[in-house]
C-alpha cells in the first residue's frame, strides 16, 4: 500500500490540492464537528447574511455526533455519519474557506464541483467503528449550539486519526468505478 | 395467569439496551470471521478485521461499538397468560411505559447517545432520553414475555425502501428491487450489511416484515426451501455488486439476507428492504413470571 500522508490542520489550499483520491491519511491536530442540525443553522445564517459563530477558514469539519463521555474520558464513541445529508449545505460552507470534510459514503455533484472550485477535500473515515475512532480523540470542547446535544459544534483534537481521500480537489473519487 | 412485574420489564429492557451497545452479537462476529477468510481485497480484509478490533475495544474500554447507538425498536411477544403488574404507586402504568423507562435508564446510565427528536419537521428538538421507543406488540399463546431489541442506526435505516410491485413482476421483480436498493445504499449505510426483506402483506405490514426478519439468527436457514434458495440467490447477487466493506470494493457486501413473508391481496406484491449495518445490534430476552395465586 502507498505511503500514508500525515495531515496537520489547519490546512492551506496547496496542501489540499496535493491530495489525491485513494490516498490514506492520518490526521493530527484540531478538527471541528458538525452534522445535520448544526449545518442547517450555519447555512441559514449565511443565507441571512449573518456571521458564523465559528471561523471555518482552513478547517476540517468532521460529520459526527459522539456519545457522551464517561467520567474521566474526553469523549465517547465518535465515528462518521452519512455525508450526503450535508450535501445541501456543504458548498456554501466551502465558499467561506472550509478546507475539507470527514464523513462516510457518497457526495453529490454539487459538492464535487465545490471541492474543485475552492480547493477542498472530502475524507472518508470508517463507518461503524466508533470505539476505534473515538479513541483517537484527545481533546473535546463545545464551541457552539450546545442546545443541540450530540449535534453541537465541537472543537476536537485528534492524534493519528485514520481516513482515506474519498473525493479530491481534482474531481476524482475513490468510489468512481 | 402469570405475573411479571413492571420493574422486571424495566430492568430487562435496560439490560438489553446496554448489552447491545457494547458487544457484537455472536452470530455477527462469526459471520465477520468467515468473511475475512473469503475476502479477496486486502483493504476489505483490513476493514473487516477492524470491525472485530472495534468490538474488542468497545468491550474493554466501555465505548459503544458505534456513536449512533440507535433508535430503540422493540418487538414484544406477550403470552396470553401473562399479566404485567403495574407498581402500586403507579397503578395506571403500562407495558409501554415500562419499556420506555428501561430504554431511558439504559441510554442514560451507559452514556449512550440520545438520537430521538420529538417531532420530525418543524423544530426537531432532541427528547434527550432516546425515547419514545418504537414498540411492536403481539399476543401469542403461552406464559412467557419475549422482548427483542434492535438498536437501529439512522444511516442504514435511511437507505431502506418499500415498493408495491405487481404480481406479474414476480421473483425477478423482487430480486431487481432488492439489488437496486442495495446499490443505492452502497458506502452510505456501513457495509457489509445484514439485509431484511419483507414480501407480502400490505403497505404497512411489509415494512414490519422486513424489520422482523432481522431478528432471525443470521446463520440460520429459512424453514421454507423456496425462500431459502431466494435468500442464497440474493446474497450471491448482492455480493457480486462488489460494493465491499466500507464501500471501498471487495467480495463482502452483505453477511446475510433474511426473508419474512405474509399472505397478500390477489392484486399485490409488496416488498420491503430493511438494511442493517455491520454491527447489527440485536438481542432478545424471555421473562417468565411467578404464578398469581
Amino acid at each position: 500500500m502507498a505511503e500514508v500522508v500525515q495531515l496537520r490542520p489547519p490546512l492551506d489550499e496547496e496542501a489540499v490540492r496535493s491530495l489525491h483520491a485513494g490516498q490514506a491519511v492520518l490526521i493530527s491536530g484540531p478538527l471541528l464537528t458538525g452534522r445535520d442540525a448544526a449545518h442547517k443553522r450555519l447555512y441559514d445564517l449565511l443565507q441571512a447574511g449573518g456571521e458564523l459563530p465559528v471561523d471555518l477558514a482552513g478547517e476540517l469539519i468532521y460529520f459526527v455526533g459522539p456519545t457522551p463521555a464517561r467520567p474521566g474520558r474526553v469523549i465517547g464513541s465518535a465515528g462518521p455519519t452519512t455525508s450526503s445529508r450535508m450535501d445541501a449545505y456543504s458548498p456554501a460552507l466551502l465558499a467561506t474557506g472550509l478546507r475539507g470534510m470527514i464523513g462516510k459514503g457518497y457526495r453529490g455533484p454539487g459538492v464535487r464541483e465545490a471541492l474543485v472550485k475552492y480547493g477542498a477535500v472530502h475524507l472518508a473515515a470508517a463507518g461503524g467503528l466508533g470505539a476505534l475512532l473515538g479513541s483517537k480523540i484527545t481533546g473535546s470542547e463545545i464551541l457552539a449550539y450546545e442546545d443541540l446535544g450530540p449535534e453541537a459544534i465541537r472543537r476536537l483534537v485528534v492524534q493519528d486519526f485514520p481516513a482515506v481521500v474519498a473525493y479530491d480537489a481534482h474531481g476524482k473519487s475513490i468510489y468512481d468505478r | 395467569m402469570v405475573r411479571i412485574t413492571y420493574k422486571d420489564v424495566v430492568e430487562a429492557v435496560r439490560q438489553l439496551a446496554v448489552d447491545v451497545a457494547f458487544n457484537l452479537p455472536a452470530d455477527v462476529r462469526r459471520a465477520i470471521e468467515t468473511a475475512i477468510e473469503a475476502e479477496s481485497s486486502p483493504q476489505g480484509r483490513e476493514y473487516l478485521e477492524q470491525i472485530l478490533e472495534n468490538d474488542r475495544l468497545a468491550q474493554r474500554e466501555k465505548l459503544p461499538l458505534c456513536q449512533d447507538t440507535g433508535l430503540a425498536v422493540l418487538f414484544v411477544d406477550q403470552g396470553n397468560q401473562v399479566q404485567v403488574a403495574a407498581p402500586a404507586e403507579h397503578p395506571e402504568a403500562t407495558l409501554t411505559d415500562a419499556i420506555n423507562e428501561g430504554i431511558r435508564a439504559g441510554y442514560e446510565q451507559a452514556y449512550l447517545r440520545k438520537s430521538v427528536v420529538a417531532e420530525p419537521l418543524n423544530e426537531r428538538r432532541n427528547t434527550g432520553t432516546n425515547t419514545p421507543a418504537i414498540i411492536h406488540h403481539r399476543w401469542v399463546a403461552g406464559s412467557e414475555l419475549t422482548i427483542s431489541l434492535l438498536a437501529k442506526g439512522g444511516g442504514a435505516e435511511n437507505k431502506s425502501k418499500l415498493a408495491m410491485l405487481k404480481p406479474s413482476d414476480g421473483r425477478e421483480g423482487v430480486v431487481d428491487f432488492v439489488l437496486d436498493t442495495l446499490r443505492l445504499a452502497g458506502a452510505d449505510a456501513c457495509p457489509p450489511f445484514v439485509v431484511g426483506v419483507g414480501i407480502g402483506g400490505d403497505f404497512e405490514t411489509v415494512g414490519l416484515l422486513a424489520k422482523r426478519a432481522l431478528l432471525r439468527k443470521i446463520d440460520s436457514a429459512h424453514p421454507d426451501k423456496y425462500y431459502r434458495q431466494l435468500e442464497n440467490e440474493l446474497l450471491g447477487k448482492i455480493n457480486a455488486l462488489k460494493i465491499g466493506p466500507q464501500g471501498m470494493g471487495g467480495d463482502t457486501t452483505a453477511l446475510a439476507v433474511l426473508i419474512e413473508t405474509a399472505p397478500c391481496h390477489i392484486a399485490s406484491l409488496p416488498v420491503a428492504v430493511n438494511i442493517e449495518c455491520h454491527s447489527h445490534r440485536h438481542r432478545s430476552v424471555t421473562l417468565r413470571g411467578g404464578e398469581d395465586g
